[in-house]
Formats: C-alpha cells, structure tokens, sequence
C-alpha cells in the first residue's frame, strides 16, 4: 500500500485499541487555555433532568468515599497510556439518591467545555470524579483540581476541569461532538468521527 | 443520498480517500511540504486537519493528524511535515515517501480551531515551530479571500533557519495590507535583530499582539508547553479564554 514503509510496531504493544500507540508520557489536548480553579469556589454540581440540583463542595467531595481506579487511557489522536493509577470518587456514589428518568448527561467543565455520554456509562462503576493523579493532586493541564475518568471510552469524554453533569432526556451533542467527533466513542470500535 | 444526523447535523461520514503525491518542497532542513492529489476532496476550513495513514507490506498501519496547510485547489490539498528525530511516520513522509505514491487520507477534520474567511474582528497567530502551519493556512486563505481583517502573527522559531513558509511570509507581511509578522527566537537571533534568544514572554505577546480591548480571536498552536505557557499569557494579559483557541502537536512540550 505505501511502499518502503514498514513502520515501526511497538513489539511489546500489547492488546491496545486498532489505531491506537503506546506512550510513556502524558499528552496534553485541549481546545483553550488551561483554566485555573481555586479550591475554596471550586464545586460539582448534578443537576437532573427535572432541574433538581445535587451540589458537592470541594471538602464534600473529599469526605466522600474515595476509590483508587487503575485504567488505561485511550486518547482519539491515537495515543494510549497503560496502568494509569487515580484516585475520587465513583459516578454511583454521587448518583446515589439522585432520582432520574434520564438517558443521557451532558458534563461540563471550568472553561465552557461541554462532551454528552449515555448516563449508564457513568454509573455501573465504569465512572469517576478524581482528583489524585498517580498519587499526587491532578494538575491543571491534566484536568485538576478534578476531571471525569470514563476510561472505557476516548479521552475527551473524560471531561477535564469538571464542573457538573446535567441530565437529559434527549441526547445533546458536546464540544467536540459538534466540531464533527463521535458521539458515543468506543476506542475499540474506533468511532473516532461522526458517522465511523 | 442521506447523511447521518446528530443533534441536528447533518455530517456525512468520514470515509478514507486514496491521495497520491504530485509535488514536494523543501522548507527547512527539517520541514517539507507535500502536495496531494485527493479525488473527490470536499475543500475544508483554514485551521482543519487530516488524518494520514501508512499501511506496510505486512498490513501493519500506522495514522498520525496534518493540518492543511493552504485553502484547497480543487482536488490538490498541501500539508507541511516537520521531521521528528526517531518519529515512525514523519521520516517517512520525508525520505521515502516518492511522488506517485499512495496514502489514504481522511478529513478535513475539527471545526473550533478554525478562522471563516467572512470574520472582521482582529486576529492574533501565535506560532511555535510547525505549529504555524495552521496559522499560514488562515494567512493564505485570508489573500485568497481578499479579507482586510488585520491579522497579526508572533512566530517563535530556534534560529532563521527554522522559519517554515520563510520567502512567502516576508512577500506577505510586505504585499498582503493589515498582516504583521513578528518572530521570536529562542536559539539563535539573526543578525540585526534586536534583543536576545528567549522564550516567548509577555513583552513579546504584549507588543506584537493586540489589546484584548479590540476582541480578537487568538489562534495558538505549537507543542503542548509553548501552547500552555502562550495561552497563559494571553488569558493573563485579560483576554477571555474562550477567544483563545488552541492546536496542540505532539505529546511533550
Ligand atoms: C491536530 C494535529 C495537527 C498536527 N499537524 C501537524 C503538522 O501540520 N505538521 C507536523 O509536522 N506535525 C503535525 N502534528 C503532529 C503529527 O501528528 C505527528 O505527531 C508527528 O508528525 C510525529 O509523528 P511520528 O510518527 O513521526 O512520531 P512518533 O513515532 O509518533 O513519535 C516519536 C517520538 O517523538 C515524540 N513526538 C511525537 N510527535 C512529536 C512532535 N510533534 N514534536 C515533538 N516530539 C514528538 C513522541 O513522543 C515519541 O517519543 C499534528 C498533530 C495534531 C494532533
């Protein structure tokens, strides 16, 4: 197909999504500047599809019980980043008494950023707050103070700089999902763009 | 035909096209530009990107993203390919990659870190290394479209050597009415140049950028730390983060 090419396949690369490589270090993409969030105005609030408002301030947060996922990272510029440690807390702990009739959420971020998933993609102990990264606070380019953590689809789900979710009975694109990425995003499918 | 729809959109899905080499310039010593044929190209915005694939002998295929560098002409779209030392596909498209060979090409893709060629505010581009290959497109695009949008581009580059599009940037910044053209240069500075190799800095973003008073749209794109750190200083200097748009090349900064 291209000739003389032979690329250049990790050999130790293990079972990683199609089209996707390994990196050691960790990659920054964003569409703006890096937003800076203090501690003490810093909030997560969920809001459901009624308008009913779930509020948690930063020491809330804290006080909540904390898990330490283990992940892999899959970004859609086709980086993959294995054993990735962290440390917040699970989506069910924070929809726990959240009354919903909602299929869809729509997180958004310190900064405008918005990214839309199936809300049975948060729950079911596949989704995170987290705060920690790799045993330190999460840094603001990585998301910090806290970011969402959905490993199991492309990156930019991962809302960095977490703000809140609201919850929608109609599916509503997000940031990137209008600039023309996937809706949904499974790396194993490679739904990187609209209509993959 | 129909396309898929979301939230409204009408997108029509991004298929791989077959693109064949026609023509190849040298930039710098590390840069080329490649000129490709893509049958059925459906033009794109300044700003936008491709994904290139590679496939070898053995299947084995590896993509990696290009922004375009240029409004298309018909079918013909250029990227510009700056060389990393050890890279698995960017050797390639340099050294081996030979005119009348295929690649497949998908695109264009994104659609925030774009500039419509209709926009009147001003616009600051702030450039680090090939970084300004998006930022050139813009600058073409705005003569090809005959915008007297004042524009104004901060380059920062290691030595002159390094100046991508050097010969085309000094004709415009000369020719093309309201386009300014600063260069930073943290390496080496040519001779005549006033001032030290440095990082760029707030004085460098300071007088050659515009007062966030005037509302521009910023256009930063680079490595992830030269992105970050002029980001920094434009949200610093006041300018609202949602008018700074940023393009991030390569994972490390
Ligand atoms: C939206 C977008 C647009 C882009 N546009 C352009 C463009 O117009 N021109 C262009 O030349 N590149 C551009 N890039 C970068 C390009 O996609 C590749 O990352 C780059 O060509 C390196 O690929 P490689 O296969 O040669 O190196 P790889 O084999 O992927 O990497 C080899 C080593 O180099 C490091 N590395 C990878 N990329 C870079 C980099 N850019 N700078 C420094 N170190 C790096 C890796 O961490 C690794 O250690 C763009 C990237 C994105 C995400």
């Amino acid at each position: 197909m291209s000739p003389g090419f032979q690329g250049r396949p990790r050999s130790s690369a293990p079972d990683l999504p199609p089209g996707q490589y390994l990196t050691e270090d960790f990659p920054v993409l964003s569409a703006g500047p890096t937003p800076r969030v203090a501690l003490d105005t810093w909030e997560f609030v969920l809001t459901s599809e009624t308008g009913a408002e779930h509020r948690w301030s930063w020491d809330e947060l804290m006080r909540l019980p904390q898990d330490t996922p283990t992940v892999d990272l899959h970004c859609v510029t086709r980086w993959s980043k294995l054993g990735t440690t962290w440390q917040g807390v699970s989506l069910d702990t924070l929809f726990d008494g959240v009354d919903t009739d909602a299929r869809y959420a729509l997180a958004h971020s310190y900064g405008g950023y918005t990214t839309n998933l199936p809300l049975d993609d948060l729950r079911g102990g596949r989704a995170w707050v987290v705060h920690t990264y790799d045993g330190g606070p999460l840094p603001a380019e990585h998301g910090g103070p806290a970011r969402l953590l959905v490993p199991h689809l492309y990156l930019w789900k991962s809302a960095k700089w977490v703000r809140g979710i609201r919850l929608l009975v109609d599916d509503r694109p997000g940031f990137w999902e209008t600039a023309g990425y996937h809706d949904y995003g499974d790396p194993w499918r490679e739904q990187r763009y609209q209509g993959d | 035909m129909t396309a898929p729809t979301a939230g409204g959109r009408v997108v029509a899905p991004l298929t791989w096209r077959v693109a064949r080499l026609v023509e190849r310039r040298v930039e710098t010593a590390t840069a080329q530009t490649l000129v490709l044929d893509v049958p059925g190209w459906p033009g794109h915005l300044p700003g936008q990107h491709v994904d290139l694939r590679l496939t070898a002998a053995d299947g084995y295929q590896a993509a990696r993203s290009y922004s375009l560098a240029g409004p298309a002409q018909g079918e013909r779209i250029e990227v510009t390919v700056q060389r990393v030392t050890d890279g698995e596909v960017s050797p390639y498209l340099i050294d081996t990659y030979a005119e009348g060979d295929p690649v497949e090409v998908r695109g264009p893709v994104g659609g925030w870190f774009v500039w419509q060629t209709d926009g009147t505010e001003p616009v600051l581009l702030v450039a680090g290394g090939s970084g300004v290959v998006p930022l050139m497109a813009m600058i073409r695009a705005r003569r090809a479209a005959g915008s007297r949008t004042p524009f104004r581009l901060i380059y920062s580059v290691r030595t002159a050597d390094d100046v991508i599009y050097a010969d085309e940037l000094r004709r415009r910044a000369r020719d093309d009415q309201g386009l300014d053209v600063a260069y930073v240069y943290t390496r080496r500075a040519p001779e005549g140049w006033r001032g030290e190799p440095h990082r760029i800095g707030l004085a460098d973003v300071n007088s050659h950028g515009w007062p966030p008073a005037l509302e521009p749209l910023c256009y930063v794109c680079g490595p992830t730390g030269f992105v970050e750190t002029a980001a920094d200083l434009l949200v610093g200097l006041g300018h609202p983060t949602r008018r700074v748009r940023t393009e991030r090349f390569g994972p490390t900064g």
